[in-house]
């Protein structure tokens, strides 16, 4: 299959490519695209919420309605916006950053992007089956037992779902870099992008089954009558918060590592010199991932746990603050002594460091359990997991889509737009959420529909909501500029930046198969290695073979629609038991295909050397 | 990964689960796999833990449970994992029907163990009107030891669709991984069970 | 192309800007004028941390700023090619050791506070009160006192009064910032927290766990006021006579539609413990009506006639029989009249 036949197609054809395709750059770049479509929506609704709060005691949008829109906003951003994002770019660079041809499960890795987008999907049918849930992104029990309409019960399955695909990613993420390294590709030699996929897979693995059990929780009570979270048969809403958090605080650290990976992607290569620390580095990724999982109580310091559980877990709160630290002054000395370009992407990874900055250091502040009283559930949180999640997260993102564009698409994104972009975002962005620090302090609590006149609060909102336009602004520029160039971008070589890992050893866009031969690596940054004291190029660590492909399925898309219409019986079977048979239907569906999938032997396909030389030319 | 091998025995190397790729693929990824489902059922563990107590009037555990059952329970799933091993051994020894042979037995085994689950859950209900909607106990009870049945059935299908699909046409180095990986899972399910023996039955009748 | 100058610029202006706001905040309600014990011990937590922190943040922008200025790639130097360093272990020796001690510096008095402010030994000999958190409102219930109050929680000043609070509905969470930081409202268990104010003074309480759509309007007032005027008030308290026929005629005719239309099936006017609907012994004293609201009798005929339009998702709307406008301004006028005492918001200081 030569590339230009792949141009040629139709319509119909691409569209069936891409719906059976196993190709993790394909997956990837679905994941980076879906992500952005719900990022889209869900900065609408911070948007809706930002006008709403312009001004004291607005009407712009009823109660009923605001609350809806903070839950949807927080689960569109972290679950299906945030999360894809990153899992997306993961997908496309991770194996050809380990030098592998794929990725250890590419059925499962295409079966996870279903599962996420059908959840991403059944989530937000919500706001026409009659309102989307509105017990916060947290949904506390019983606030969401009592929650009326099936909003909180889209939640659960748009989660249930969704979950289970990314926990596949993960397992499959892992596997593939356990297995699949390229010879000479030792752990330590791995680029830190791919060390930050592998210890993020695994904070996936252990941290997804929690909210998994806490989902079934909720469904069986709101669905089926059991009694966890309702009082009066003993249950305990409590446990709702533990297993939420369990999950929650490890979830922070799935977003934050892999943008941490991404800038110590992008600093050495725009400082032409090595990552400073590269072990420390290392180490304090698995510090931060191991102290991850110790933290979760200290979302719920206010809750009554006592003076024993608020103590340690203050302490190991502000733990944390050590392998942080320890990161952000390594990239200060990546940077020191090196020759800095200056472009979109750095712009973006220049701005995290004093903004993410910004967000450790209130978090270390929400540590200390008794001044957390104060900050618990107000605009200062808000403030704080804005500057974590905007100023770390999704300047990760956006510096990450700048500096890889090239590589997934073959064209490089406009610098003047991109910086236009940047100053537009990171201005607003601040504008935005520092003020709400000192909001929160002077007594706005968040979630709040409307704040009352005459509180001293009305300056700071106007100022907060202002900052939030522009922030739209700069996404509608990065927008413009990723359709401009797409049409009239310039082409991108395979190595656009002078980098220094094996993703820019070969073409950019990578063919389906992504290195010809497995390349040879000597050492860390091997393609700087080979730039500098070797021939310019990888060396082969294998004659020329016929490549093992696997086959493309539309399997995981028919095992998705199952359970997608299974979870629209669960959901719907409430009010009308006529929808088991929905239920039944798309578990039949979705297993009976697991089944044929099972039995059915699928040994892959080859590519013939000769064809391969024949594509050289 | 050639199918030539397939039809072969002779050819066989030692360990064929673990002599392709895929074989390991899939070797580590359930491994991993099993990770998270130990965090599943330790959050399952907790929340019943928490919950135990919790009867809100209806039967507690001490007048629920009988050892009898429970521990012929306990010695069906167990045997059923020391069967699964025979199998993986005469399957490392390329002794394709002995090896289904084993399974067969470990198949039956499992049977037995989720009739006389069905018949202690229908005892409960019928006896005690002690269900999922009685208490959050009951919730928690049901959820922790239905979702370890669930595991047990979903094991089943996947070695009887196993062991019919392959019944004609014998080892070969594209299906035993798939075995192999049945057997880890088995393993882990038996485990699970140990654990629910003691935490839910052993301290249910102590407390 | 002076990205650096700025960002320094951006930081600096909302350095100032962020100074003034702090010196606002309405008295009264920012955490950041404490009033109490609670908010005291946190304020000095926040001022330690925030203090070490912006020193930590000046060292992380005085190396950043350096970085920007000096080792910018320079016209000429395109093929210049720094020096790769692999680390320094001194160097990150230092920045993992500082760390760790400034960890050590905040989280020893962390703990100590998390302890102080969890005391309960002195509650036996402290007036007690039980806290109920409902969807919208807060109901008091001063133990053993047969004083039972709504929406304006009176205490004495410059004594530890312990809160023992649990949710009747979904989770709340009492916050009166001025005076102490918050504590969750839940419906399996009581949590106890103590607050004490230091002066007298309406301090301005707030729900801090999302309940549902009138989240917001969820507002309370505490009432500190001296130690001898607290025990006059619970005195008045005590003393009143649910079955007093107010003077005037109007009045009188609203406690008439107040019992044809069975509000106090829901509303108790005493001590009665009925907690379905707030109590309204002092309504006539109330800083607020609905929680937000100005106590003026057109507020409260709104609020009768239609109280899901002033809070959305409240349970009283429905629960009664329509009412015309005449009516709803009668039982008004009955309910204006209810002033127990002369210990009231007003003579603590009034709502700042």
């Amino acid at each position: 299959m030569s590339i230009a036949a792949t141009q040629n197609r139709g319509f119909g054809a691409t569209l069936w490519d891409y719906l059976t395709t196993v190709d993790h750059k394909k997956i990837g770049n679905m994941y980076i695209a879906a992500g952005a479509f719900f990022f889209l929506i869900g900065g609408l609704e911070a948007l809706i919420i930002r006008i709403q709060l312009i001004k004291p005691e607005n009407d712009f949008i009823t109660a009923g309605l605001y609350n809806e829109m903070i839950t949807m906003h927080g689960t569109t951003m972290i679950f299906f916006a945030a999360t894809p994002i990153l899992i997306g770019f993961m997908n496309a660079i991770m194996p050809l950053q380990i030098g592998a041809r794929d990725v250890a499960f590419p059925f499962l890795n295409a079966l996870g992007f279903w599962l996420f987008l059908f959840g991403g999907i059944l989530l937000n049918l919500s706001w026409i089956f009659g309102g989307a849930p509105d017990a916060g992104w947290t949904s506390y029990a019983p606030l969401s037992l009592q929650s009326p309409g099936h909003g909180v019960d889209f939640y659960v399955m748009g989660l249930q779902l969704s979950g289970a695909g990314t926990l596949m990613g993960g397992i499959n993420f892992i596997v593939t870099i356990v297995t699949m390294r390229a010879p000479g590709m030792t752990y330590m030699r791995m680029p830190l992008f791919s060390w930050t996929t592998f210890v993020t897979s695994i904070l996936i693995l252990f941290a997804f089954p929690a909210l998994t059990v806490g989902l079934f929780l909720l469904m069986f009570d709101r669905m089926f009558g059991s009694a966890f979270f309702d009082v009066a048969l003993g249950g305990n809403a409590i446990i709702w918060q533990h297993l939420f958090w369990i999950f929650g605080h490890p979830e922070v650290y799935i977003l934050i590592l892999p943008a941490f990976g991404i800038f110590s992607e992008i600093i050495p290569a725009f400082s032409k010199k090595r990552l400073f620390g590269y072990t420390s580095m290392v180490f304090a990724t698995f510090l931060i991932a191991f102290l991850g999982f110790m933290v979760w109580a200290h979302h719920m310091f206010t809750v009554g746990l006592g003076p024993v559980a608020n103590a340690i877990f203050a302490v190991a709160t502000m733990a944390i603050a050590v392998p942080t630290g320890i990161k952000i002054f390594n990239w200060l000395a990546t940077m020191w002594g090196g020759s800095i370009t200056i472009n979109s992407a750095m712009l973006w990874a220049l701005a995290f460091i004093p903004s993410f900055t910004i967000g450790g250091m209130t978090g270390v502040m929400l540590g200390a359990a008794s001044a957390d009283y104060q900050y618990h559930d107000t605009y200062f949180v808000v403030a704080h997991f804005h500057y974590v999640i905007v100023g770390g997260v999704v300047f990760g993102i956006f510096a990450a889509t700048h500096y890889w564009y090239p590589k997934l698409f073959g064209r490089i994104l406009n610098e003047g737009m991109g910086k236009l972009a940047f100053w537009l975002f990171f201005i607003g962005f601040h504008l935005t959420f520092f003020i709400q620090h000192f909001l929160g302090l002077m007594g706005m609590p968040r979630r709040y529909w409307v704040f009352l006149e005459g509180q001293g609060l009305d300056t700071g909102n106007l100022i907060s909501t202002l900052g939030a336009f522009l922030m739209g602004l700069g996404t509608i520029v990065v927008l413009i500029n990723v359709i401009y160039t797409a049409v009239k971008g310039e082409k991108a070589p395979a190595d656009p930046w002078d980098a220094r890992t094996l993703e820019w050893s070969i073409p950019s866009p990578p063919p389906e198969y992504n290195f010809k031969k497995l390349p040879l690596v000597r050492g860390l940054d091997p393609l700087w290695i080979e730039k500098t004291e070797g021939k310019g190029k990888m060396t082969a660590a294998e004659p020329a073979v016929d490549i093992h492909m696997p086959n493309g399925s539309i399997f995981p898309f028919i095992m998705t629609i199952g359970f997608f219409i299974a979870s629209l019986g669960f959901i719907f079977q409430v009010d009308n038991h006529l929808w088991l048979l929905a239920v039944y239907f798309g578990m039949a569906l979705a297993l009976g295909t697991m089944l044929a999938r099972s039995l059915k032997d699928d040994h892959g396909h080859h590519i013939h050397k000769e064809e391969l030389e024949r594509e050289a030319d | 990964m050639s199918q030539d091998h397939s039809l072969n025995p002779e050819t066989m190397p030692h360990d064929p689960a673990k002599a392709t790729t895929e074989g390991k693929h899939k070797f580590f990824g359930l491994w991993f796999f099993l990770g998270g489902e130990t965090v599943l059922f330790a959050c399952f563990f907790g929340t019943f833990i928490a919950l135990r107590n919790s009867t809100a009037g209806g039967p507690t555990s001490q007048e629920l449970f009988g050892l009898e059952l429970v521990f012929l329970m306990t010695i069906l799933l167990l045997t059923s994992s020391l069967t699964s091993v025979y199998a993986i051994y005469h399957m490392k020894n390329n002794d394709f029907k002995k090896m289904q042979l084993w399974f067969g037995i470990t198949a039956l085994l499992g049977i037995g163990f989720l009739a006389c689950e069905l018949y202690e859950f229908a005892h409960y209900i019928t006896e005690y009107g002690f269900t999922f909607r009685s208490s959050a106990f009951g919730s928690s009870f049901y959820t922790l030891v239905g979702f370890h049945g669930g595991h047990v059935v979903f094991g089943l299908s996947w070695l009887i669709a196993l062991m019919v699909r392959n019944a004609k046409r014998g080892l070969n180095l594209y299906n035993a991984p798939k075995y192999n990986t049945f057997s880890l899972y088995w393993h882990f399910i038996d485990v699970v069970w140990v654990f629910i023996f003691t935490v839910v039955y052993l301290m249910g009748m102590v407390s | 192309m002076n990205g650096w100058m700025g960002k320094i610029r951006t930081v600096l202006l909302l350095g100032i800007l962020s100074i003034v706001l702090a010196a606002c905040g309405k008295e009264n309600l920012t955490a950041l004028d404490p009033k109490g014990y609670g908010a005291d011990t946190s304020m000095d937590m926040i001022i330690l941390t925030t203090l070490i922190m912006v020193v930590v943040f000046i060292v992380v922008i005085i190396i950043y700023s350096i970085v920007l200025i000096r080792f910018r790639r320079k016209k000429g130097q395109e093929d210049y090619i720094p020096k790769q360093v692999e680390g320094n272990h001194t160097l990150e020796m230092v920045w993992t050791a500082i760390p760790i001690l400034l960890v050590l510096i905040m989280g020893i008095p962390a703990v100590m506070t998390v302890f102080n402010l969890a005391d309960e030994s002195e509650a036996s000999d402290s007036l007690n009160i039980e806290v109920t958190g409902n969807q919208y409102w807060w109901h008091f219930n001063y133990a053993g006192e047969e004083v039972v109050t709504s929406q304006d929680l009176y205490i004495p000043t410059g004594e530890k009064v312990y809160l023992n609070m649990q949710s009747s509905d979904v989770i709340h969470s009492f916050w009166v910032p001025s005076i102490s930081g918050k504590m969750d409202v839940n419906p399996e268990n009581v949590n106890t927290m103590y607050i004490e104010a230091y002066e007298e003074g309406v301090y301005w309480g707030k729900c801090a766990e999302l309940c549902g759509p009138s989240h917001s309007l969820m507002d309370f007032k505490v009432i500190a006021v001296s130690p001898e005027e607290f025990e006059q008030w619970i005195g008045d308290m005590q003393n009143v006579d649910p079955a007093a026929i107010p003077q005037d005629a109007v009045a009188q005719e609203g406690k008439d539609l107040f019992e044809a239309n069975n509000c106090m099936g829901c509303h108790a006017i005493g001590s009665s413990p009925s907690a379905v609907g707030p109590n309204l012994t002092n309504f006539g004293d109330r800083t607020k009506i609905a929680g937000y609201l100005e106590p003026t009798e057109e507020n409260i005929v709104d609020w009768i006639m239609d109280p899901d339009s002033i809070k959305p998702g409240n349970k009283m709307a429905g629960m009664y029989p329509d009412l015309t406008k005449d009516e709803a301004s009668s039982i008004a006028a009955y309910l204006m009249q209810l002033k127990p005492s002369e210990i009231t918001p007003e003579s603590a200081g009034g709502i700042k």
